[in-house]
This record gives structure tokens, C-alpha cells and sequence, in this order.
């Protein structure tokens, strides 16, 4: 199965539901080592999308990712509108006029949004932030998918390993972010950055399996 | 939650429009979220371009004016402004001669700045950055963000507000910001958390017994739980982190700001206290600012910034400023 521009609107509204349902969460866990407002500026962003979706939308996967990434940029405010606008931004390039995206395609172009996180946020792999959640979830979508998984089940799969990949995070030092601020004290408490990351692809897998399940 | 807002979504423009209200000579945007000088500077100045994440009021739309910036863009509550806000305040100030934005170190606020610049030099319009780097509390090493940006924003918004009134050109005008930014030192201590009006509840509570020691501006915990004491004790903690970390003696500019729910007669008493205690260490204040200069919405608290100067530096600070929230010199 491929990724469609109708599954990939449906993944960016089913993250905008989860964003909305889990605000206070996100914000709950902004507020023990940041400055409480994830939740609150992540939902504006999405809900931002959400309205362009429906007024505006696109014709291909590219243009409906960079869409939503420019928006998130200018209605999120703060790092998390940046960086989550730059992730798709980057698979949007990547993605281009197609209207559909094999599992490899798909695969490629998230591992060119984690690149350009990674860069823009000066962000490696242990410093606590949407990296930790990001790269081990790329990884265990590409091992599902090359050891011969659908997408649909790979993204299954990868949206279990963003959980563990979340809930890593906890023991962590933080090293970017506000968070860092806090040195030691930031240890025991999960990135909120790390859990929104891990519902971005939760959204991803259920979008997938709908569309797995309206095509058989 | 008690606030006097009429929602948590509506509370920065809310405070926009009667900024609006309440100071004719500026000019504000309201769907940008960006304040500018009713009064643009002539052609071929220097522009000044800041702003940051509300709730630190007057930071930064009560520096925009004659001497000080020439715009702020106004971020949600503790967020920083988006890239697209900054871009469009940027294109709008330029008078040809390019434009200084002056950023506090957080994350979101680096990255917003550095994406609009790099558009900016797209659009032709040269930009320089300065980042305030100034918390002594964080222990600045590569396994963090970095200091946070707090008070010497204020003071290196006027003194390079100055030089770019009186015709510097964008290489010294950014000369001068680094040097401040570099001679600065800050360090705050919190009664007590911040209400975010999102969050609607403190973002830490503190015993009648308890201080945070060494807290930034958004509500975050600081360094360290410490317990309370008198003034004077108060004081020597909040000087002795400036003087530890190789803080220039001779003249200094020192600003004492509350962080937005202390009164003015802790801060002069707390004054009191930190005067002596700078004048051992050979630091001698020549001008003093105490008030709410750079808050975090209703902490209680205060935040001691140091700025050593020299008789030019001191000139551009004393020169003519008419914003909001500096005022003097000027008829």
C-alpha cells in the first residue's frame, strides 16, 4: 500500500483531534520542566491546519504537507512551531508532486524531515528533545517495512516504538530547551516535545490502517 | 486563576490594543502582533528589531521609541514570535542601512530570529543578530541551551538605540550590542510561580519558608530550592553568582526589575541592601533603575541585572529616550 493525499490529510486531522485531546497533557508536562504552554500553542497550530485543509485543499502530498508546515511555522510560535513546521516541510520536498508515496518513499522522506530537525535544532540523539522520539521510530518503520510488513502494519509497529521511544525520554538529561535550564532536575520527567512527537505518529498509524482497511 | 483578562486566547492583543490606547506615538499592528514607532526613523539609520514571548511587559513593546527599538513583535505568552512576524516587522523598519535584531537565548526565540533573517537576506535587507546571554544562574556549558537572555536586553536596547540614533553604521551598531551583551550579568530569585493564563495555575508553588533561586522569566523553576531570609541575605545571593562569574568593577548601570507581583517598597528595600554589597566588589552604580522593567506576568520576585560602563557607553545611555516605559531627555 502507498501513502495518498487523502490518508495524508487524514494523518494531519487525526494529529490535530490527538493534539486537541491531550493539550492539558502536553502542557502538564511542559509545566514540570518548561513553561507550560506545548499544549496550548501546539493546538493552536494544528487547529490552524485543520481550517486550511478544509479551505484550501491540495492536490498532491507535497503541497498539503507544506502547507501545513508553513502554517504551523506561523501559528505556533516558540521552537515547537519551527521545528515541527521544518520536519514537514522537509518531507514535503521530498514528496513533491506525487500523489501517492511508497512505504520507502515515505521512509526516505521522514528520515530528510529528522535531518532538517536535527540541523535547524542543533539537536542530537540523547539531548531529551523530539529527536529521541523521532530517529528510533524511523528506525523501527524501516525495519518493519524491510523485514516485509505493509505500511499500514509498519506504522503500527513505529507508533508502539514512539511510545517506548516517549517514555525514554524520562531519564534523560535535557541538553536543549528550556528544559536544560534545569540540569538534573529535568531527569523523571518525559519530554513534551517527545509526547507530542509520539501522537504525530500514533495519528500516522491510524490514518494508515483506515485506509489499509478501506482498500481491502 | 484570577485574572483581570477576558480569555486566556484574547490576552496579547487585548493588551496590544490598549497599548494602542494608551501611547499615540506608536503604531500597532494587531493581526502581525507587531509594535512599531508611529514616527519612523529617517533613511539610512540603523534599525532596531526585538521582541519575544509576552507576559514580560514592558519588554518589548515598552522599548520601542525615539533611542530605543524601532519595532517588537509580540509572541503568544512565554513563546517567542513566529519567523513570519519578525520578517514582516524587519522588512518594515529597514531604512536602507539594515537592521540589528536583538534576541534573548531561547530556543524558540533563536530559531524564529535566525529563520527570519535568513529570509530577510533573501528579500536584500541585511540583518545582524545579537543573542543576551546574560543569567548567570545557568551553568553555560554544551550540555545545555546556554544562558538565558533577561535584563541586559533593556539596557542594550537603550544604549544601542542610542548609537543608531546618532548615525552608526549596522557593523558598529552590532559592535556595540555584542560588547553589552558580553559586559552584562543578571540573576533572579522567585517567592513564588507564574500563572500562565493557558495553564491557569502556578507553574510551582513555594512554602512561606521557600525561595527558587536563580529563576529565568517564563515561570520555570530555578537552579535551586533555597530557603527564605532577611533582604540583606537575599541580596548577597543574588550578587555574589554576578561577582563570581567576572563581573567588570568601576561604573555600572544596574537595573533591580520585579517579576511582575512585587511591590516597588521590597525593591527599593532590596536596593538598600545590594548597593553595599556591589560597592565591596568595586562596583560602583552611577544610574539605577528599580520597577518592572523585565517581568514573568505575576511572579513574585526580583531580577538584578549589572552592566559595567565606561564614559561613552554612559553617554549613549544618558542621551534623549521617549518610549513608554524609558522616558527622559527629550521635550
Amino acid at each position: 500500500m502507498t501513502l495518498t493525499v487523502a490518508a495524508t490529510n487524514d494523518w494531519l486531522r487525526r494529529f490535530a483531534r490527538s493534539v486537541d485531546d491531550n493539550e492539558q497533557l502536553l502542557t502538564d508536562l511542559d509545566a514540570a520542566i518548561g513553561d507550560a504552554d506545548h499544549g496550548s500553542n501546539l493546538r493552536r497550530g494544528m487547529l490552524a491546519v485543520v481550517e486550511q485543509l478544509a479551505t484550501e485543499p491540495a492536490i498532491t502530498i507535497g503541497d498539503t504537507l507544506r502547507g501545513a508546515g508553513m502554517t504551523l511555522i506561523s501559528t505556533v510560535g516558540g521552537a515547537s512551531g519551527v521545528l515541527f513546521g521544518t520536519l514537514l516541510l522537509r518531507m514535503a520536498t521530498l514528496t513533491g508532486e506525487r500523489t501517492t508515496a511508497t512505504a520507502t518513499e515515505v521512509i526516505a522522506a521522514l528520515r530528510d524531515g529528522l535531518e532538517g530537525v536535527r540541523t535547524r535544532g542543533h539537536a542530537e540523539l540523547g539531548d531529551k528533545t523530539m529527536v529521541d522520539v523521532l530517529a528510533p521510530t524511523i528506525d523501527a518503520l524501516d525495519a518493519a517495512v524491510t523485514s516485509g510488513a505493509s505500511l499500514a502494519d509498519a506504522a503500527s509497529t513505529a507508533a508502539i516504538a514512539a511510545q517506548a521511544a516517549r517514555d525514554a525520554t524520562t531519564a534523560l538529561v535535557a541538553r536543549k530547551g528550556r528544559a536544560s535550564y534545569l540540569g538534573d532536575r529535568s531527569i523523571g520527567h518525559v519530554d513534551p516535545g517527545a509526547a507530542s512527537t509520539a501522537l504525530l505518529f500514533a495519528a500516522l498509524a491510524g490514518a494508515l490502517a483506515e485506509a489499509a482497511a478501506v482498500d481491502a | 486563576m484570577k485574572k483581570l483578562i477576558s480569555s486566556p486566547e484574547s490576552v496579547v492583543v487585548d493588551a496590544l490594543r490598549g497599548m494602542a490606547a494608551a501611547h499615540p506615538e506608536l503604531s500597532v499592528d494587531l493581526t502581525r502582533r507587531i509594535v512599531y514607532r508611529a514616527q519612523p526613523k529617517e533613511h539610512g539609520t540603523v534599525a532596531l528589531v526585538s521582541g519575544g514571548g509576552s507576559g514580560h511587559e514592558p519588554l518589548h513593546a515598552g522599548f520601542v521609541g525615539f533611542g530605543m527599538l524601532d519595532a517588537a513583535c509580540a509572541g503568544a505568552v512565554f513563546t517567542s514570535p513566529t519567523p513570519d512576524q519578525v520578517l514582516a516587522a524587519t522588512r518594515a523598519v529597514d531604512r536602507g542601512a539594515g537592521v540589528l535584531h536583538i534576541v534573548k537565548n531561547y530556543t524558540g526565540d533563536v530559531l524564529s530570529f535566525e529563520l527570519a533573517a535568513e529570509l530577510a537576506a533573501e528579500a536584500r535587507i541585511e540583518v545582524r543578530t545579537v543573542v543576551v546571554a546574560d543569567d548567570v544562574a545557568v551553568t553555560d556549558s554544551l550540555y545545555t541551551a546556554g544562558r538565558r537572555g533577561t535584563g541586559t536586553t533593556v539596557l542594550l536596547e537603550r544604549i544601542v538605540g542610542a548609537a543608531a540614533e546618532q548615525g552608526f553604521d549596522l557593523d558598529e551598531v552590532h559592535a556595540l550590542a555584542e560588547r553589552i551583551a558580553a559586559a552584562g550579568r543578571s540573576m533572579g530569585i522567585a517567592l513564588g510561580g507564574a500563572t500562565v493564563p493557558a495553564a491557569g495555575r502556578p507553574t510551582f508553588t513555594l512554602g512561606d519558608d521557600e525561595i527558587e533561586w536563580g529563576v529565568g522569566i517564563h515561570g520555570e523553576p530555578g537552579r535551586e530550592r533555597q530557603p527564605m531570609g532577611p533582604a540583606p541575605d537575599l541580596a548577597a545571593r543574588l550578587v555574589q553568582p554576578l561577582v563570581g562569574d567576572g563581573l567588570g568593577t568601576g561604573d555600572a548601570i544596574v537595573m533591580l526589575s520585579g517579576l511582575g507581583a512585587t511591590p516597588l517598597i521590597e525593591l527599593y528595600g532590596m536596593l538598600a541592601a545590594i548597593t553595599p554589597l556591589l560597592e565591596q566588589h568595586g562596583v560602583r552604580p552611577v544610574r539605577v533603575l528599580v520597577g518592572d522593567y523585565v517581568t514573568s506576568l505575576d511572579m513574585a520576585g526580583c531580577l538584578l541585572t549589572v552592566l559595567p560602563v565606561d564614559a561613552e557607553l554612559l553617554s549613549y545611555w544618558d542621551s534623549p529616550v521617549d518610549t513608554p516605559a524609558l522616558r527622559w531627555g527629550r521635550s
